[in-house]
């Protein structure tokens, strides 16, 4: 069974975000850069069908500049068997990247394409439904674990207050969120094995934004904090505070 | 005239409180937009009586479609009659609420209609006929300013981050038959489990109370269950990642920047220390109250109330006292 999983390379999600001087995008210096951590988990999923199928093939594709390279060689060192680089510039429209996408995936042969429920860098949680729109499959967003059947792919997904079980015609684009299997951390062979695994580039064809970021700012200080006092005997102050002061209880 | 359409979300026959919301901010932009509020709701037989509720802010006309296959959401049957509904309007903006719901369905419209989406918004203002839309971009470490250079413009709206507002007019409520085929849908659901019986999602909770690793122990989790009944409807159980990662509590509860990013009126963060990737995803709370032992602990920066010392100690008298509090009220 073919899987693809597309991987995004995003800060490291203990980053401190400053923004940069042109007042629209972050400021790169002394960040550490890593696969979006729902990626990972789509990356764990797509690696577990394989190997219970015992056949098949794991592609990662990512869309990006060539410092993307490196968080393919992540991907390929925890298991995945080839890489694809669509090189471009990263754009803030999900629609183009979903566009962008769609136009190397149309006539692939792969009964699942997996990605993280969304980006941790710029949380937009759409590129996978566009995706799939795009390429008229079927979708599930949020997918916990998954378990593929005769020309149907059974899900367990994450809603308000539980969960639902939903089935899918493949092929099928699946999101994924965080479930019970913990990534795989990449072993030396897996690293040394990466090496030599192919990775491809080529040219995206990314159409133009039409979602412009115009600033970036960091978020409003919020006032600083105030300890009300020490333990069980500044409860009453608490209480007070809250009904007669934020008037939140 | 052309018309903002708002999408309003239904579970079980009730109408999601980011609807009202929504609709508001739709009547706001009304003026500047020179456009008409319309609500469009999507359900069983009888949601018409439910959704009937959302004329009473600001919307001009409540269509509701009600057919039996649309009383669960299914993502294809409601992304083709929202779609078609679309199709015969001229829109200058569709909102929804930015619910698993409204995630799952508002890019599928998005894409069918081919045009850019903006997810999660927090803020939204006409200037000069144009909308500038603000969204948390790395779960709120960072605020971007978008605009959408399309028509319509679509945007989910974050919950609980606009109020509702009540208006005078009242607009008028009628029902449709959509053309639903789910025959043709390609994704179904087998079932739906309840995580508990009544239990309120994290990122649809107004107050949250959130458990960290100085809760020592799982079996603990009864003391901040007593506390969130104390503090009454509309409150929820959160979590930081170190107690999901450890799997003493589920990843719906998780608030951070690989958990949920939320924006409740109170947020009670308990024996959680404050890791950045935390902080990210609670710091819009309007009101945020901490308590932990280490008077050192990052999460008293961002407190507007904190209580240093033992939480076993301080939780069951917060809980007594707010109960009683709120038997005296």
């Amino acid at each position: 069974m073919n899987l693809i999983v597309c991987i995004k390379r995003v800060p490291d999600t203990e980053t401190r975000i400053r923004v940069d001087a042109s007042g629209k995008d972050i400021d790169e210096s002394g960040v550490k850069y890593i696969i979006s951590p729902y990626d990972e988990y789509a990356l764990e999923l797509a690696l577990r069908t394989r190997e219970a199928a015992g056949r098949g093939e794991v592609t990662v594709v990512t869309l990006g500049d060539s410092a993307a390279q490196e968080t393919l060689r992540k991907a390929l060192a925890m298991g995945a068997d080839k890489a694809l680089l669509l090189s471009a510039a990263p754009v803030a429209d999900g629609l183009a990247t979903a566009k962008a996408l769609a136009a190397e995936l149309t006539g692939v042969e792969a009964p699942l394409v997996l990605m993280g429920v969304k980006a941790s860098d710029d949380d937009q949680q759409q590129v996978g439904p566009m995706l799939a729109t795009l390429l008229d499959r079927a979708c599930v967003t949020g997918v916990a674990s998954f378990e593929v059947a005769e020309g149907k792919v059974v899900c367990h997904r994450e809603v308000e207050g539980g969960t639902e079980i939903v089935e899918a015609t493949l092929p099928a684009v699946l999101t994924v969120t965080k479930g019970e299997h913990e990534p795989r951390l990449a072993s030396l062979k897996g690293i040394m094995a990466a090496k030599k695994k192919p990775l491809e580039e080529k040219t995206a064809e990314v159409p133009v934004s039409r979602l412009q970021v115009r600033a970036l700012a960091e978020p409003p200080a919020r006032p600083p904090g105030r300890v009300v006092g020490e333990g069980a005997a500044a409860v009453s102050e608490l209480v007070r505070l809250l009904r007669e002061e934020a008037k939140a209880i | 005239m052309a018309k903002i359409l708002v999408f309003a979300e239904q579970r079980d026959g009730k109408v999601s409180g980011v609807a009202r919301e929504a609709v508001s901010v739709a009547a706001g932009l009304a003026g500047p937009l020179a456009a008409d509020v319309e609500v469009l709701a999507l359900g069983g037989a009888g949601l018409a009586d439910a959704a009937a509720d959302l004329a009473r802010f600001g919307a001009a006309a409540v269509s509701v479609g009600e057919h039996d296959a649309l009383a669960e959401y299914n993502p294809d049957g409601y992304a083709g009659v929202v779609v078609d509904h679309v199709r015969k309007g001229d829109y200058a903006a569709i909102l929804f609420g930015a619910t698993t719901l409204g995630k799952d369905l508002a890019p599928r419209v998005a894409a069918t209609l081919d045009v850019p989406l903006a997810t999660d918004v927090t803020g939204i203002e006409a200037e000069g006929g144009k909308l500038s839309i603000v969204r948390p971009v790395y779960a709120g470490k960072a605020f971007a300013t978008v605009e959408i250079e399309a028509r319509p413009v679509i945007a989910s709206l974050r919950p609980n981050v606009f109020p509702a507002v009540e208006s005078a007019a009242e607009g008028a409520v009628s029902t449709f038959a959509p053309q639903v085929d789910p025959t043709s849908w390609k994704v179904r659901v087998v079932e739906r489990r309840q995580a508990s019986a009544g239990a309120l999602d994290v990122s649809e909770a107004t107050i949250i109370v959130s458990g960290g690793r100085g809760m020592k122990d799982p079996s603990h989790w009864g003391l901040l269950e007593g506390l969130r009944d104390a503090l009454g409807h509309g409150t929820a159980l959160g979590a930081s990642r170190a107690v999901v990662d450890a799997g003493w509590r589920p990843h719906g509860e998780q608030v951070g920047q690989t958990g949920k990013t939320v924006a409740p009126k109170l947020y009670f963060a308990v024996g959680i220390s404050g890791a950045v990737q935390h902080l990210a995803g609670m710091r819009t709370a309007k009101t945020i109250v901490a308590i932990n032992r280490d008077a050192d602990a990052p999460i008293f920066n961002v407190a507007d109330y904190g209580i240093v010392g033992d939480l076993f100690e301080v939780v069951p008298r917060l809980t007594e006292e707010i109960a009683a509090l709120r038997a005296d009220s």
